[in-house]
């Protein structure tokens, strides 16, 4: 493929992966935060950020690991755990160089920069390149419109919480009950934008 | 086999070359280097960056008060940070007052050393120290209660205020894996240098009182740091009314010392609140006083006697003995000292009483 053809591939795979193929609202990737931090829309903007960024990042990086390390030697069954430790590694560092030089970032995307370590999102996005056999710039795509999907979806999710913090919810189903329902209709909804792109 | 040793062997080395990325950077990124902390515009302390502020100046000996060691819970460590220290964060807000804020009060166990400092703290806590003691006598004062009798070893001697408080560290025993600090009053007298007295209440499952009543032996040294605390005698002739219960009673022993050494003759009245009379003590140590000073008079109060326990003295709560007296006391300064919920009932009633909030002291046990 021309460098061309790549970039316009890379282009569509970004909006399929934020609006067709939401990682969250498609696959439910990336549940745990996505139920207990959508409750304020400014904390779940700091969580979505830090998904976004850490999710291009650790996709780049887990695609040069894959590429360069694990298929030359016949070890692409090892991606697992090799992505685990470049994305926990990646995210340790991250966290250190924030600390450092940008204390006020660090004070808004900091705390949630941990959390990141362990949400599944994260490492779906690097198998998905694997398995969908993406080249490196659609790759590089893929992961932005991943991470700005996951973004997308749960600042929808925090807004509306916002305003169903004052609504009456049967007791039953107050909290996780509701936020799945939503997540639910959320996901339907999603799914009319499918076949945008042809 | 060959894949096996292989795998190994790459996930081994790409997990070891993370680890030295990990490692390089905590050396060169999170270094901090030395910075200097300067305080109230004299004092200048070099510190290695990258820990927090309260932890750097107890390294360098020098104390603010904290009781839970540095984890941002109790909000006792305030100091002012004039300049780098950067924005409050939102771990700190629940703790300070719009007006804190603004005169940058800031906790010292949340500011990250990044850069040099000023800071400004109480010039009176410049001369806390850390004392080193011998526990020389244990007596048993109720059931709940214990007198603890400290000799000092290092240094040797203690200047303190009565009314003062020290942090006593609580060392790790079986049920307690950290050493934590834990803030008593002074019921000694403020003439002998040498020794600390301590009146300590059980609190069931309390960290440092149940080291106190079940490890703390006679012979045992232990470490403390202080002196701390605003709550002392005013400097006035004024009446004084006190109210105290159980171990509240502590820091009033010392001011009686106090009043006892100086020949202060303020009128002085301590209503003394406990709920059973199993609870009352020193009754004949506050009858001494009540011959040596011609002006105080002790007024123990039992909320509810049992059966068949002697009491003649007042009954009822320490305020409703209070009400009871039902003097005007405008011209008197209220002391209380004891648990929260104590103390806000007490000032409800003096502010009744006549005594305006500012001339009513206290110090709270929470």
């Amino acid at each position: 493929m021309s460098i061309n053809a790549q970039l316009w591939t890379a282009a569509v795979t970004c909006f399929a992966a934020i609006f067709t193929n939401n990682i969250l609202l498609m696959y439910f990737l990336g549940m745990c935060p996505f139920t207990s931090v959508s409750r304020e829309v400014k904390t779940a903007f700091g969580l979505g950020v830090a998904v976004v960024f850490v999710m291009t990042c650790t996709a780049i990086l887990n695609w040069v690991a894959y590429r360069y390390i694990l298929v030359p030697l016949n070890l692409e069954f090892f991606r697992f755990i090799m992505f685990i430790i470049i994305i926990a590694a990646f995210v340790q560092f991250v966290e250190m160089v924030i600390d450092r030089y940008s204390p006020k970032l660090y004070y808004a995307l900091g705390i949630f920069l941990p959390l990141i370590t362990v949400n599944c999102a994260i490492l779906g996005a690097s198998l998905f390149m694997i398995i969908r056999d993406y080249t490196f710039i659609v790759t590089v795509g893929y992961g932005l419109g991943s991470g700005l999907g996951w973004l997308l979806a749960i600042m929808s999710m925090a807004g509306i919480r916002q305003r169903l913090a004052h609504a009456r919810i049967p007791r039953g189903l107050d909290g996780p009950g509701i936020t799945l329902i939503i997540a639910g209709l959320m996901a339907l909804a999603f799914i009319g934008f499918t076949g945008v792109l042809g | 086999m060959l894949t096996v040793l292989l795998s190994v062997l790459i996930v081994s080395s790409v997990s070891a070359g993370l680890a030295l990325v990990l490692v390089v950077a905590d050396r060169f990124v999170a270094n901090y280097g030395e910075c200097t902390i300067t305080i109230n515009e004299q004092k200048k302390l070099k510190v290695q960056g990258g820990k927090n502020v309260l932890a750097a100046l107890t390294e360098e000996k020098l104390f603010i008060p904290s009781a839970c060691g540095g984890r941002g819970t109790c909000g006792y460590c305030k100091v002012r940070a004039t300049e780098g220290a950067g924005p409050v964060l939102p771990t700190e807000t629940p703790f300070l007052t719009p007006k804190e804020i603004e005169d940058n009060v800031r906790l010292s166990c949340q500011i990250k050393i990044r850069n040099d400092l000023k800071i400004e703290i109480p010039e009176e806590l410049l001369a806390v120290k850390e004392y080193e003691a011998v526990c020389s006598r244990i007596t048993d004062l109720t059931y709940d209660m214990k007198h603890f009798h400290f000799e000092l070893r290092d240094p040797p001697t203690i200047d303190f205020v009565p009314g003062q408080y020290i942090q006593l560290l609580c060392p790790q025993y079986k049920g307690n894996r950290e050493e934590v600090y834990r803030a008593y009053s002074v019921a000694s007298d403020p003439a002998d240098k040498t020794i600390i007295d301590l009146i300590i209440r059980r609190v069931p499952n309390g960290i440092c009182t149940t080291w106190c009543f079940d490890f703390l032996k006679e012979g045992d040294t232990v470490r403390f740091n202080g002196p701390y605390g605003e709550f002392r005698l005013s400097q006035t002739d004024a009446p004084m009314i006190w109210v105290a219960g159980a171990s509240g009673m502590a820091p009033f022993v010392s001011l009686l010392y106090q009043m006892r050494n100086e020949r202060i003759t303020r009128p002085t009245t301590y209503f003394f609140g406990g709920n059973k009379v199993k609870d009352m003590f020193y009754l004949d140590r506050m009858r001494a006083f009540e011959k040596e000073l011609p002006n105080f008079r002790f007024v123990p109060v039992v909320a509810a006697p049992d059966e068949g326990e002697q009491w003649d003295g007042e009954r009822g709560l320490v305020t409703q003995a209070l009400e009871r007296a039902d003097a005007d006391l405008s011209g008197h300064e209220g002391y209380l000292c004891g648990s929260p919920g104590m103390i806000d009932a007490a000032i409800k009633v003096m502010n009744q009483l006549g005594i305006p909030n500012e001339r009513i002291f206290y110090d709270k046990f929470e």
